[in-house]
């Protein structure tokens, strides 16, 4: 008996086990703080559909061996050409959000292939370099977003002038086209279904993916690259398609980021967005080499309860908004601890 | 210049690795300016021998060791290689100890540079002495022409060639005034004949200056021609002691490999076999640590043939090269028909299967279950246990066929594990090999190589997995390349047993020859008074 107690907190993992009595005690706290339950409640949940599928991106360059994907950036950066060009276009509702979607692929795929070929160049550095390539993108979309040629007045300065604002509200297109898809209020509690509902979606398809033949030489790959080779798995080619689908996948996470938070934020937002959604992965219970989907919703639910609880908690304690810098020492530090907890990944 | 005096005395050394016991009770001495050849297979305790003298801490670390030796007289304790270099012992490994940016002359004088004074030595210490430069190069030239060789001091170690990183590697010992018993470590592995013989002329001339020298090497003929006095180690045993002029290249190969013949059994097919079914010619395999320069052989549809020989010499290379896991060039014919080399899916298409001898590198997904294991390389290459939807445009794995295929092998094979979905890496080295051949055999190979089956495995294990790769044979006529460093095991199991040596094959022999025959062409004598087929 106590051996298996001992045992099911070891499969969970203690980190799991200490953030989640963690969480559980500022939910028992809130109400004392005259912090809402309800509205708490419904916090995370929004969040947690906001955030799922952008940590889901993470998951097929972890499987493949490229490690964390500190170049998130890349592939939210084809989410943004898509949402500005869907709204260039002008057209509204689920339909935009589509053609959102639908232009982001294209841009993903190219810059998957080429952020790819870079990462099989510099194997066992990947991390290093990919926070680069994500610093060095960042910059240099700054200078697109003021040159590229969208016209649409929600979008540029005002007055006439050229070049997008750093935020672009979705308001009058496609705001909450997914959250508030078979939405309903329980108890004070707002309860995203279509966000969830999309986020099991993906998940759905990622793990469909990993059962694929495909797949399994890709976890392969990940797991021993000499392994795979001696196996007749072309290493370099699972990995450069284990980086397109991580680009993908994270285009389509920011599209529905963003018709969650209701804006699109462009220039310096996207530089901040890789490290809440790694910190999240490794909350989970991944590792360097190895992550599921379970580590997945484990970690976003976790990391966006945190998130949202401690400084509305602390706030209310202490009695003065320190909210975001609460926020980046919990995330940060979550970082720093889950990547000193990692198992050796290889050897 | 050899004299009665005694410089190295080592009486009753012995040393276990916590219970394996590697050296038995060694005694020998060594003369000033007397040249000592130490021979032995891999694993004879060559290495640990010098280490121990060398005062490596690994010694230390590891329990130390039983016994003592003197050097002029006194007794010798080292706790680290830095008293071994007081105490006169100089050691040139067998990679090279070097710095590659550094000149010739640096590295000769590394740590015992000549130095100048300056003002800033009386406020800060001797630490910020100046470099004296030319007495640097004097002195380096000095140990240069000791060895008689054409070395350019203002070399930089990279640009060397590697004769020339190995004289560096000399000079420096030389230049230590104190070193009076230079061990030599194989030092003629990496060199060319005409380098092999530069270095043998100046390691005579430096035992003719008075300095003692141990020489280990593979190459009889350069131990006969070098040294004064031959010693043979066996299994931690000091088996054969002579002056090199009373004895011969066979009389050392027999106390080398010398096990009693009886040990082994062998039973003869009873079917000829007839068709050739793999023909390898002019193979080249850039494997690093096992170069195979150029081997040809036949091997038959059915057989079972061995290659060994000593580490090193490319053995390993050769499955390797042609599994296309390194680059390799040469001709492969399988069943008359030439295969590209390089591409390790087209060979895995046509029926090959390899069993790595880096099992838990190459071989093992450590970190995923075991039906993962066996059955990955089989749905890869071959798309066994795949489910297709859409015309084959999709292809999911079969999970159920997968821990079908699994339970069947740990069934046959014996594998101990708590259920098939146990990670490979908590299996012990056994099971893990066990896992491994499953993995082979799962591909329904028409042609098996296997390496080192049996390294780092109970005996127990051994039997299980040699009796398994025979049974495999006899039952499905499948053909299998071992390649081992165990010679009976070789010999044990083998239809024929091919020899690398230096990355080309020294002979084929049938394993009814004497053990004598195989050692001899293990360390490059290949001329053999018998019926041995040599190429």
């Amino acid at each position: 008996m106590k051996n298996s107690i001992i045992e099911s907190i070891e499969k969970i993992g203690w980190p799991r086990i200490i953030i989640g009595l963690f969480l559980a005690s500022m939910f028992v706290i809130a109400p004392f703080v005259g912090v809402s339950v309800g509205t708490s409640i419904s916090d995370v949940l929004v969040r947690f559909t906001f955030n799922g599928v952008l940590v889901l991106s993470l998951l097929p360059m972890v499987k493949s061996g490229c490690g964390l994907n500190f170049g998130l950036q890349l592939g939210i950066i084809s989410g943004l050409l898509g949402a500005v060009t869907s709204i260039e276009i002008g057209i509204t509702g689920f339909l935009g959000f589509l053609i959102a979607i639908g232009v982001s692929i294209p841009f993903a795929i190219l810059f998957g292939i080429i952020y790819g070929l870079l990462l099989n160049r510099v194997k066992g550095d990947e991390m290093v370099v990919a926070t680069y390539v994500g610093f060095s993108v960042v910059s240099f979309m700054n200078m697109m977003w003021l040159l590229l040629p969208y016209k649409s007045p929600d979008m540029i300065w005002g007055y006439g002038g050229t070049g997008l604002r750093t935020t672009i509200s979705v308001e009058k297109y496609w705001f909450h086209v997914l959250n508030d898809f078979l939405s309903f209020e329980i108890g004070g509690v707002y309860v995203p279904t279509g966000g969830f509902l999309f986020f099991a979606l993906m998940c759905l398809i990622v793990w469909i993916f990993f059962k694929s033949k495909t797949g399994t030489a890709m976890t392969a790959t990940g797991s021993n690259p000499v392994y795979a080779s001696s196996s007749g798995v072309n290493v370099n080619k699972m990995r450069l398609v284990s980086v397109i689908i991580s680009s993908i996948i994270a285009a389509i996470g920011i599209l529905v980021y963003e018709q969650g938070f209701g804006f699109i934020q462009l220039y310096m937002a996207p530089l901040y967005m890789a490290f809440p959604a790694i910190a999240a992965l490794l909350l989970g219970g991944a590792s360097v080499g190895k992550a599921t989907i379970a580590n997945v919703i484990i970690g976003t639910f976790l990391f966006q309860g945190i998130l949202t609880m401690t400084p509305s908690v602390i706030n209310n304690i202490i009695k003065s908004d320190m909210s975001e810098t609460i926020r980046i020492i919990v995330s940060n530090g979550m970082i720093v601890y889950a990547l000193t907890r990692r198992k050796k990944a290889r050897g | 210049m050899e004299s009665n005096e005694v410089v190295l005395k080592v009486e009753n050394i012995g040393k276990d690795f916590f219970g394996n016991v590697v050296l038995k009770s060694v005694s020998f001495e060594v003369k000033k300016g007397e040249v000592i050849g130490l021979v032995g297979e891999n694993g004879a305790g060559k290495s640990t021998l010098m280490n121990i003298l060398f005062g490596l801490p690994v010694i230390n670390e590891t329990g130390g060791f039983s016994g003592n030796f003197f050097l002029n007289g006194e007794k010798a304790h080292f706790s680290s290689s830095f008293d071994a270099l007081d105490a006169g012992i100089g050691m040139v490994h067998q990679e090279f100890v070097l710095l590659p940016g550094f000149t010739a002359t640096e590295n000769i004088l590394l740590n015992r540079e000549s130095v100048k004074d300056n003002f800033a030595v009386n406020i800060f210490g001797d630490r910020l002495k100046h470099l004296d430069r030319e007495d640097m190069k004097k002195r380096a030239v000095n140990a240069i022409n000791k060895l008689d060789v054409n070395l350019d001091p203002e070399m930089i170690v990279a640009e060397m060639p590697v004769g020339h990183r190995q004289f560096t590697e000399i000079a420096r010992e030389i230049d230590r005034s104190s070193t009076k018993l230079l061990i030599l470590d194989e030092p003629t592995a990496v060199l060319t004949e005409s380098e092999a013989e530069i270095m043998i002329k100046a390691a005579k001339k430096l035992a003719e200056e008075g300095m003692s020298i141990i020489f280990i090497s593979h190459r009889l003929h350069e131990v006969l021609d070098l040294c004064d006095r031959v010693l043979v180690l066996r299994d931690g045993n000091l088996v054969f002691e002579s002056e090199s002029e009373n004895t011969n290249p066979r009389e050392i190969a027999e106390s080398m490999v010398g096990r009693s013949i009886s040990d082994f059994e062998h039973t003869e097919r009873k079917k000829e076999l007839q068709k050739d079914l793999l023909e390898v010619k002019d193979l080249w395999v850039a494997m690093p640590g096992e170069v195979v320069k150029g081997v040809n052989f036949t091997v038959k549809k059915g057989e079972i043939f061995g290659i060994g020989g000593l580490a090193g010499q490319g053995k390993l290379g050769i499955a390797n090269g042609i599994m296309g896991l390194f680059p390799s060039r040469g001709k492969v014919l399988f069943k008359g028909e030439e295969i590209p080399l390089n591409n390790t899916k087209n060979i895995l298409d046509l029926g090959f299967s390899f069993v790595s001898e880096d099992r838990r590198g190459v071989g093992l997904l450590l970190d995923e279950p075991i039906d993962w294991n066996i059955t990955f390389t089989a749905m890869q290459a071959h798309e066994r246990f795949i489910v297709k939807y859409l015309g084959g445009l999709l292809k999911f794995r079969n999970d159920k066929e997968i821990r079908k295929e699994a339970l069947k092998y740990i069934d046959m094979l014996q594998i101990k594990c708590t259920s098939e979905k146990q990670f490979a890496r908590a299996l012990s080295g056994g099971n893990q090999q066990k896992v491994c051949l499953a993995k082979a055999f799962a591909l329904n190979p028409e042609i098996l190589f296997v390496s080192e089956p049996t390294r780092g495995i109970d005996v127990g294990a051994k039997e299980l997995v040699l009796n398994a790769l025979k049974k495999y044979n006899e039952e499905s006529g499948i053909t299998i390349i071992i390649t081992s460093s165990e010679l009976e095991e070789l010999r044990s199991i083998s239809d024929r047993i091919a020899i690398v040596n230096e990355g080309k094959i020294a002979g084929i022999l049938p394993p009814s020859k004497p053990a004598t025959d195989f050692g001899l062409l293990m360390i490059g004598e290949s001329n053999i008074n018998g019926e041995g087929e040599i190429k």
